[in-house]
């Protein structure tokens, strides 16, 4: 029955050459973007290549790629997390009230406040996953009300939207060794929130490609249905994706309340967009089931450079967003182009 | 580049043989592997199924005929334990069942491939093959995937379906109908299936396509397995089928053998003769020109 074709029998619809695997590669675009835009600032400006350049782009990059990172994540597995930029906020605060108001060991602060996060990132996937609505509007309820409660909790104990005191707490000075201390090359400043961006990224990358969970994030992303038909735990996978980008949100607030040892209730909002268009141009796409955590990364580069790189040219910074929202789109017309070609039912 | 050295290095050698590739079994010669007795469902008051009595026994294709609405997924869905029945017996391997998840169905060696292949487009062969039975290595917090087995087995797997990958990173997204069938089947069968149940695994396909699920049909067949084809076409079961069962208004309208029947009887039945002859009328003379 096997008709007289090769040994080993007929061949596939051809396969792609190795320049065809590679330009389908989610971060192949973003690569090439940032080698641009690094060269293009790096010739306009005498600040932007040099060590105390490198340091301040770099600043910007980290935080925002621990978050973009868990955000890809999650967006392969086919959500979205609106609440993850006021999180960043409220577990700051959550840390600098125990602290200033009860006194406790900075150490302690944090663990609340990681447990705190656990419990917002877990609401949002059960509720995204029991109700089946769209993570978008349920995040943005808790995003919503996460604001409301930073600005509210905050006024009541302390009167003011800023709470602060917290490099008088016990262990402060291990706490700022972990989460702020710098590193002094050549000029510039080099953040230890680099190294955290650095190893959240590589985790981030070796649990998507290495391991069973990994799969099961790009297949619940990719094909819920097929996926829970062969045994993949859909809901339980999307809710670990939800404390994921809650956890890394608490590790950006932490990053940032010991860094600057005070809080204001109001920040993060409108970060969460940042993450998304971060992961979107590092090839993520917006529908789940393909992306990288490495692409979110340079995504995060790619705003870093950008946003220090216009500074140093010392054009008006207004202009920023509109460079934002132009690779924003050409990343995204790029990442359908390239999921097509991989995606599409082939003829016959 | 795919290097050279390989599991299988004789497809056909590896089909002869084929015989000897069931698991283990204390099956006692001559049982079948899946028989049912009479069964039946409804659904509220509407009998979707009824009186149905067949077996499928090792190295056999029961193909399964039936217009839309004759009660063909009713039956499937009964038999991959979908949904349960009301009437008559079920018995797999010479014992009685009845199933309450599709997964109890799977571990007694009944494996369903549905239209919809079970299949993440995006992902790739090998990730697909081992879609929720991942294998892998090490011990937590290293855990992690068997890759270099997983591509190993995956390639030989297809392999012996006859399909050649060369790069098992290839999405599954880029392969044809026929392909994507194969590996779903090629699938099923790696996880132990003894009977394999097809649904409509040639409904959405061109001719070249339709032929080359027919070979996995066959070849599924060749390795010792029972295999339910369910199909509306009797071009596409009467040259893999070793029994054929007719279905019609939820009834078992006849189960008859390759022997007892040729084409053109079986074609003839299964669109209720009259309509068919009336079609044909119509379309040799044309009442308009």
């Amino acid at each position: 029955m096997t008709a007289a074709t090769s040994a080993r029998g007929v061949p596939l619809t051809p396969g792609r050459s190795p320049l065809v695997r590679a330009l389908s590669r989610p971060e192949l675009g973003s690569v090439i973007g940032a080698v641009i835009i690094a060269a293009f600032f790096a010739t306009q400006t005498a600040e932007f290549a040099s060590s105390a350049g490198i340091a301040n782009v770099l600043d910007v990059t980290a935080t925002l790629g621990i978050m973009a990172v868990a955000v890809a994540l999650l967006m392969i597995g086919g959500e979205f997390d609106l609440s993850a930029g006021v999180l960043t906020a409220s577990t700051g605060l959550v840390t600098a009230l125990l602290v200033d108001q009860l006194g406790v060991n900075i150490w302690e602060g944090i663990a609340w406040s990681l447990l705190f996060a656990l419990a917002v990132g877990f609401l949002n996937g059960i509720l995204v996953t029991r109700t089946r609505l769209p993570s978008f509007i349920v995040t943005l309820g808790t995003f919503l009300a996460l604001q409301g409660i930073n600005v509210g909790v905050t006024k009541h104990l302390t009167d003011t939207v800023q709470v602060g005191g917290v490099d008088e707490a016990q262990g402060y000075g291990a706490a700022r060794a972990v989460f702020a201390s710098t590193a002094t090359i050549g000029d510039g400043q080099f953040r230890v929130a680099i190294l955290w961006w650095i190893g959240v990224a590589v985790v981030a990358t070796l649990l998507l490609i290495r391991t069973k969970f990994g799969n099961w994030i790009f297949a619940s992303g990719g094909a819920p249905t097929s996926a829970r038909s062969v045994g993949v735990p859909v809901g339980r996978t999307k809710i670990l994706l939800f404390m994921t980008t809650a956890t890394a949100a608490w590790l950006v607030g932490t990053i940032s309340v010991v860094r600057l040892t005070s809080v204001q209730a109001n920040v993060g909002l409108g970060e969460e967009f940042n993450y998304i268009i971060a992961a979107v141009i590092g090839g993520c796409l917006l529908t789940g089931g393909a992306g990288s955590a490495i692409g979110a990364s340079i995504g995060a580069l790619i705003y870093g450079m950008t946003q220090q790189g216009i500074v140093f040219a010392q054009w008006d910074t207004d202009w920023f967003p509109l460079f934002l929202g132009g690779m924003l789109l050409a990343a995204v017309l790029i990442n359908t182009v390239v999921v097509r070609r991989r995606a599409e039912d082939s003829p016959g | 580049m795919r290097p050279d050295v390989h599991p299988i290095d004789d497809i056909q050698a590896a089909l002869d043989g084929a015989g000897d590739q069931l698991p283990e079994s204390d099956i006692p010669p001559h049982t079948p592997l899946l028989e049912v007795r009479g069964l039946g469902k409804r659904y509220g008051g509407v009998v979707a199924l009824q009186g149905i009595s067949a077996t499928v026994n090792s190295g056999e294709v029961t193909c399964v005929l039936g217009d839309n609405g004759a009660g063909k997924s009713t039956l499937i869905k009964i038999l991959s334990g979908v949904v349960s029945f009301d009437q008559g017996q079920y018995f797999v391997a010479g014992k009685r069942v009845k199933f309450s998840s599709p997964r109890q169905a799977l571990d007694r060696g009944i494996a369903t491939v549905f239209q919809d292949l079970a299949i993440v487009p995006l992902m790739s062969i090998w990730r697909n093959f081992f879609l929720g039975s991942e294998p892998t290595r090490g011990v937590w917090p290293l855990r992690r995937l068997d890759v270099e087995q997983a591509q190993d087995i995956t390639v030989a797997e297809l392999a012996r379906f006859g399909l050649d990958v060369q790069d098992p990173h290839q999405p599954v997204g880029t392969l044809s109908g026929g392909e994507r069938q194969c590996v779903a089947i090629a699938r099923a069968v790696y996880f132990g299936a003894r009977v394999l149940i097809l649904d409509e695994p040639t409904a959405s396909l061109g001719v070249k396509q339709a032929g080359m699920v027919l070979r996995h049909v066959v070849q599924a067949r060749e390795r010792g397995l029972g295999v339910i084809f369910i199909t509306h076409n009797p071009r596409h079961a009467y040259p893999v089928g070793d029994r054929f069962i007719l279905l019609n208004h939820g009834a078992m309208v006849a189960n008859v053998t390759r022997e007892d029947i040729d084409l053109d009887d079986l074609t003839q039945l299964m669109s209720g003769g009259a309509d068919l002859d009336e079609l044909a009328h119509e379309v040799e003379d044309p009442p308009h020109r």
